[in-house]
């Protein structure tokens, strides 16, 4: 009998050497003479412990981790293929791992136990129950279940996922779409990635389910180019589901349609939002649109549209499966279900953390974090991408939910959590952030696109010393300008981080400050 | 973008130009699928491809034009052998990606969008590989690499230059 080990195939942990030691583990067993078969799967989402290398046992899986192709040698001899727990880097039963055990996984329960593109892995672990019991379904039916789900957008702007399916529903009949936003460009943010690379059928399934629900046959993956990895693992996953009747003119015999097709972006931040979206999905350069028309009444092609960013689509399996009342039940306030939430940045144990809402950022950075990778005091955390405020200290105890972080400036977002030691300059922060709008704004909007670049100028020229105090005036008024008189959210929020550093971390955007720092003054 | 045109770059034909493009040309939203192909089969959308996009597409050269400069992904003139992309965004920067920049910069001899002398690197920025518990993070061609320093960065540059030597 073969011994079964599981080696993640998932970005990261390829980042960090997985094919190396996949290799080395093949070679090693081969020379001792070792029957093994080696799997693999996606990852856990515990990126401080890839590759983490797994051995089937009838207790469960055993982990070691992280392993990097030098340590595989000493892992054989210490006992690795028999499963033992001498080696310092054995960790024990994979679920019993502290950072796992305390999730609350309904989107991810899948992640890094199957081979992706299994689709008997998938349905072993009731993957495709949801779209079995949606073909049961009269469509109004589903998109009561999903408003009961209490699911709000995950891409960023949390809009009820429900309303959004209703209004496409009550659309006269006709060419419709489903549209996944994929363009997962916030830095700090990879739950996207991990549902497309770890688990695609789960996104595959929510899409379906959409289009069920609101009378679409046909679906786009709108994916970033900066995901070679998981638009091979999609595209193959479709073809399989296509295969196995999961996709296509005849979804399980029911005589229902769905097809999907993945559609490469090409490097442009804006084009995670909507509108912009879909102007690049129809071919055209990624100008943001004037809403209304909304895309569910008038989006792709002119039809109603909908468009769901990766998370939200991948919740839908649980909720058609397990009820969206079962969903219901977790989280706080009007923030309901779970939130899949990234470590990133300076962090000692950075991964995915899928938690009911209202855990405090303190307890996601200290107790599941691990505080900074560098060992230095935390100084700053930006949460929820580029256009996140920077948060200070005095706000790490809030907990995080849409209404409570909004109360104070805060943003959710797509989840990401970028967290920064006291080596930061704050002020090279503030910098970026305008030099980023600058780079990607579509251009569209007058204050997103020379309000970015003025930005620029007027921060260095406070670096520099240069009229520091107008000039800081000067830079208060331009990110008013730029947060009332923008068009989308790009420009309509670059202005936030910028906001939070003159808030929260005043002595780093002057010139003392920027040179004592080492900061760059031009 | 780099003004040096490498040793492939007159690697392609007006028919293998116009066979991508016809082979995409009935796809909804097809441009960007087609500048795709283009980009994937002769590295970047050389001049001549516009006028004939323009046409499959129904397109004046002038939106083409436009569509292809607004995205960063596309490029006008053949990249060198290996395309370094060095992550830029927050979680990168956290963890000391503005020093490895500079260090590429000045190993490599040049600013990003640049191609080295002789054809081996274009360098590039890029913001955010999604592997931002892992960074710095550094995308080689299609390989993503994580918790790049600057002197593990040298060992890759060396490593990737020896594999030339070999197929010489």
């Amino acid at each position: 009998m073969a011994i079964t080990v599981y080696v993640p195939r998932d970005t990261t942990a390829l980042a960090l050497g997985a094919d190396r030691v996949a290799t080395r583990l093949e070679r090693g067993a081969r020379a001792r003479n070792i029957d093994i078969n080696i799997v693999r799967n996606g990852s856990r989402g515990l990126f401080y412990l890839e590759p983490l290398v797994e051995i089937e046992t009838p207790e469960g899986r055993l982990a070691y981790g992280p392993v990097t192709p030098k340590d595989v040698d000493s892992l054989i001899e210490a006992g690795l293929l028999e499963a033992r727990q001498d080696h310092p880097l054995a960790l024990g039963l994979t679920e019993e791992i502290d950072y796992l055990k305390r999730q609350q996984r309904l989107t991810f329960s899948r992640i890094g136990i199957t081979d992706p593109v299994s689709i008997e892995d998938y349905t072993t672990l009731r993957g495709f129950e949801g779209l079995k019991k949606t073909l049961a379904l009269d469509s109004q039916a589903v998109v009561d279940e999903v408003k009961t789900s209490g699911l709000r957008g995950r891409g960023g702007a949390a809009f009820p996922t429900g309303i959004k399916w209703q209004t496409v529903h009550d659309q006269p009949p006709g060419q419709k779409y489903v549209v996944c936003n994929a363009d997962e460009g916030d830095s700090g943010t990879f739950a996207d990635r991990l549902v497309m690379e770890c688990d695609p059928y789960l996104l595959i399934e929510g899409m379906t389910i959409a289009g069920l629900a609101v009378g679409a046959e046909q679906g786009y993956i709108y994916l970033r180019s900066e995901y070679p990895l998981a638009h091979a693992i999609l595209d193959n996953a479709i073809e399989r589901a296509v295969a196995a009747g999961y996709l296509g003119d005849n979804i399980l015999g029911s005589d229902r349609a769905f097809h999907l097709e993945v559609r490469l972006g090409a490097g442009a931040y804006i084009c995670g939002e909507e509108t912009s979206l879909l102007e690049s999905l129809e071919g055209k350069r990624g100008l943001v649109r004037a809403k209304p028309p909304l895309p569910a009444i008038e989006g792709l092609f002119g039809r109603p549209t909908v468009v769901n960013n990766v998370l939200s689509l991948a919740a839908i399996p649980f909720i058609m499966d397990q009820g969206g009342q079962t969903y219901a039940d977790y989280g706080m306030g009007r923030s309901r279900g779970t939130l899949a939430i990234q470590l990133a940045g300076n962090v000692q144990r950075g991964g995915l953390v899928e938690l009911a809402f209202g855990t405090s950022l303190r307890e996601l950075m200290e107790g599941f974090g691990g505080g900074t990778h560098s060992g230095r005091p935390l100084k700053a955390v930006q949460v929820g991408g580029p256009l996140g405020a920077y948060l200070p200290e005095s706000q790490w105890d809030n907990p995080v939910d849409y209404e409570g972080f909004a109360a104070f400036g805060g943003v959710v977002g797509h989840g990401g959590v970028v967290m920064f030691d006291d080596s930061i300059d704050m002020g090279d922060q503030a910098r970026f952030a305008m030099e980023f709008c600058s780079v990607e704004s579509c251009g569209k909007c007058t204050p997103c696109r020379i309000g970015a670049v003025r930005g620029v100028e007027v921060i260095d020229r406070i670096r520099a010393g240069d009229a520091a105090e107008k000039n800081l005036v000067l830079l208060t008024e331009l990110c008013e300008t730029m947060v009332d008189g923008s068009l989308c959210a790009m420009g309509g929020m670059a202005p936030f981080p910028v906001q939070s550093v003159l808030q929260h971390f005043p002595d780093d955007l002057t010139p003392r400050q920027a040179v004592m720092a080492g900061g760059t003054t031009c | 973008m780099s003004q040096i045109h490498s040793p492939i770059a007159d690697a392609w034909t007006p028919a293998q130009l116009q066979a991508v493009i016809d082979a995409h040309r009935l796809m909804p939203g097809a441009m960007l699928p087609t500048l795709h192909a283009i980009q994937d089969r002769f590295g970047y959308i050389p001049d001549a491809a516009v006028p004939m996009i323009a046409e499959a597409l129904r397109h004046t050269r002038a939106e083409v034009h436009g569509i292809i400069s607004f995205y960063h992904h596309f490029r006008t003139h053949p990249p060198g052998r290996n395309v370094i992309q060095i992550c830029r965004a927050e979680a990168c920067q956290s963890v000391g990606s503005r020093q490895l920049e500079a260090h590429a910069r000045q190993r490599l001899g040049i600013d990003y969008h640049q191609t080295t002398p002789d054809h081996e690197y274009t360098l590039e920025p890029v913001y955010c590989l999604g592997n931002c518990a892992c960074g710095p993070s550094v995308r080689v061609n299609d390989d993503v690499m994580g918790r790049m320093t600057p002197e593990q960065f040298d060992e890759l540059t060396d490593e990737l230059s020896a594999t030339v030597v070999e197929v010489k």
